[in-house]
């Protein structure tokens, strides 16, 4: 791999968000925003606060973190899965950016950087808002961005090697409406995975998104996790790491038969 | 007497007249489906080599394959004396490429798609604006500059993706059938500009269905059927050798070529019986239609032209280059 091919794709995607993030505002920091309204304090004001399973803090409190882990998680995924389909398919802009210094390696590299890049900004942004709701301390917030950002590469890479495979796009709408929205309402960012039946509960740990939500939260509340913290984020890296390794033969199957 | 096996003839390199691209029983596969089978071809500094063939003949593989985005399944391909297994990124530093489908961003602005090109090639932004600006100029869309490319006609779209292909100023430029879909007044347009680049010397492959296009533009080219080279010199050379001067066309009343056809034997070298016509291969094209009304055929109409490349390919393949 070169570092400065990978650079430019980086640099590409930049450039092209000055023209895009408008859209992008809306469902990376306007629905969670609605969500933490109507859920955090409109259910919350329901959900008693002295409740086990919440870990001893406010409704509101335990599901920011958590819909910061899964706004993370719908970010990546989508990046991963509609532009890289553009790219690939409808606009062939990776065909252009092919024919030039940077390969494969290079290119879906550039892109899941971009992405995190992507992730950062917005968990930022979202944790200003927690904070704003007096859901999570400032610190706690800020710190936050780092297992958000895992949890987004968790997905952004797996999803990438995924869309390179997928021929047509209701592959895509397959993938969100089979895995990230029940994932995003079943892997502990609303209530508690104990709260699940006995026998659902196993799926959801497998889940990276449970993982994820478990380590943002810890480390926004400093609530204790689950596993230990290591073996949280050791489980989202095997996600990354394994997701950007098929990404890169499966796009160069895809792009340069 | 010096030891004879230390005594060589200098490398191609040496003379100067090492071929941009070399290719020897060059081979693509996909599965159980060949692509290209064994194709040999030399492309030499500074012309405008050609690949004519029908759509599915193995033109565009080959184009990706010299692109370097398409590994070689067999046989050796040389660009600029490099491997394109080993040395993809180097290879690709110095081509242009005009895919065949455009591969532009359209969200993006013509000024834009230019400038993040060429950062792709890791060329400073202040080289990149003044390249972006003169590349305009020459493609003549520098009022354009800062629109959306979105709207652009095809031809103003084919003429930014050239303009791209452009900034890292290539020593190959390579253009997958650059007219295709495009109006006849876009494709002169076109073709003007790639003469003027022929003339500053950048060494063009053009990949065409089109046998005008070939004709107006290639120095030398091949003729590519089913995967093979059919044949391989200039226009011209090719036409002395697989066609007569001129050709009559002969058109008939529904119905009645199959009757004409046995009157018509012996009065040319050579004829070929299509589906909506006859036509006659012949050295004097007036003398044969002259011969034809002597022997009483009466064709509703008569057409009397220069030979082509495309009876140049209807020779080789018995078939007609656009289906």
């Amino acid at each position: 791999m070169s570092a400065g091919p990978t650079l430019r794709v980086i640099e590409a995607n930049a450039r092209a968000y000055r023209r895009t993030w408008r859209g992008s505002i809306v469902t990376t920091v306007v629905s969670p925003v609605l969500y933490l309204a109507a859920m955090g304090l409109g259910l919350g004001s329901l959900v008693s606060h002295a409740h086990a399973a919440l870990g001893g803090v406010g409704y509101v409190s335990f599901i920011a973190p958590g819909l910061l882990a899964a706004t993370a998680m719908q970010t990546a995924a989508g990046e991963a899965a509609w532009p890289v389909m553009a790219g690939i398919k409808w606009v062939k802009t990776y065909h252009a950016a092919l024919a030039t210094p940077v390969g494969v390696v290079e290119l879906v590299t550039g892109n899941l950087a971009w992405i995190a890049v992507r992730l950062v900004i917005t968990a930022l942004v979202f944790g200003a808002v927690t904070v704003a709701f007096g859901a999570v301390p400032a610190a706690g917030a800020a710190a936050a961005a780092g297992p958000a950002l895992l949890t987004g590469m968790a997905f952004a890479a797996p999803v990438t090697a995924y869309t390179a495979v997928s021929e047509q796009d209701t592959r895509l709408t397959s993938l969100f409406r089979f895995g990230i929205v029940p994932m995003f309402l079943f892997s502990g960012t609303f209530f508690p995975v104990s709260q699940l039946p006995g026998w659902l509960q196993p799926v959801a740990y497998a889940t990276p998104l449970f993982h994820g939500v478990e380590l943002t939260r810890a480390v926004a509340l400093g609530l204790p996790t689950a596993w230990p913290a290591a073996a949280h984020a050791g489980y989202l890296l095997a996600f990354v790491v394994v997701g950007w390794a098929a990404a890169i033969p499966a796009m160069r199957r895809r792009l340069q038969p | 007497m010096g030891d004879v096996s230390t005594i060589r003839a200098p490398s191609r390199r040496e003379r100067g007249h090492e071929p941009l691209v070399e290719a020897h029983s060059l081979t693509k596969r996909f599965g159980d489906f060949v692509a290209v089978d064994g194709i040999d071809f030399a492309i030499r500094r500074g012309e405008a080599f050609g690949f004519l063939g029908p759509n599915g003949a193995g033109k565009t593989s080959t184009m990706r394959m010299i692109a370097c985005v398409s590994p070689v399944t067999e046989g050796e391909l040389r660009v600029f004396g490099l491997d394109p297994r080993r040395d993809g990124e180097r290879i690709r530093a110095r081509l242009g490429v005009v895919p065949q489908d455009d591969t532009l961003d359209l969200e993006l602005t013509v000024h834009e798609n230019i400038y993040i090109y060429g950062r792709y090639f890791g060329l400073p932004p202040a080289v990149l604006r003044e390249r972006a600006a003169e590349l305009l100029d020459f493609m003549q869309l520098s009022e354009r500059a800062h629109d959306r490319v979105e709207p652009l006609s095809g031809g103003m779209k084919r003429r930014l993706t050239i303009a791209r292909a452009l900034v890292n100023e290539p020593d190959l430029l390579i253009l997958d059938e650059p007219t295709t879909g495009l109006d006849p007044q876009a494709r002169h347009a076109l073709w003007d500009r790639l003469y003027r680049l022929k003339q500053r010397g950048v060494t063009l492959i053009i990949t065409t269905h089109y046998m005008d296009e070939a004709e107006q533009l290639c120095d030398r080219l091949v003729v590519m059927d089913r995967a093979r080279i059919a044949a391989e010199g200039s226009p011209r050379e090719l036409i002395a050798r697989y066609s007569t001067r001129e050709v009559v066309e002969l058109r008939f009343p529904l119905g009645a070529q199959d009757a004409a056809i046995a009157a018509l034997d012996g009065l040319a070298e050579r004829a070929e019986v299509l589906p909506d016509r006859v036509l006659l291969y012949t050295e004097d094209g007036d003398a044969t239609v002259a011969a034809v009304a002597r022997r009483g055929v009466e064709p509703e109409s008569t057409v009397v032209r220069r030979s082509t490349l495309e009876d140049v390919f209807l020779h080789l393949t018995g078939r007609s280059l656009i289906e």
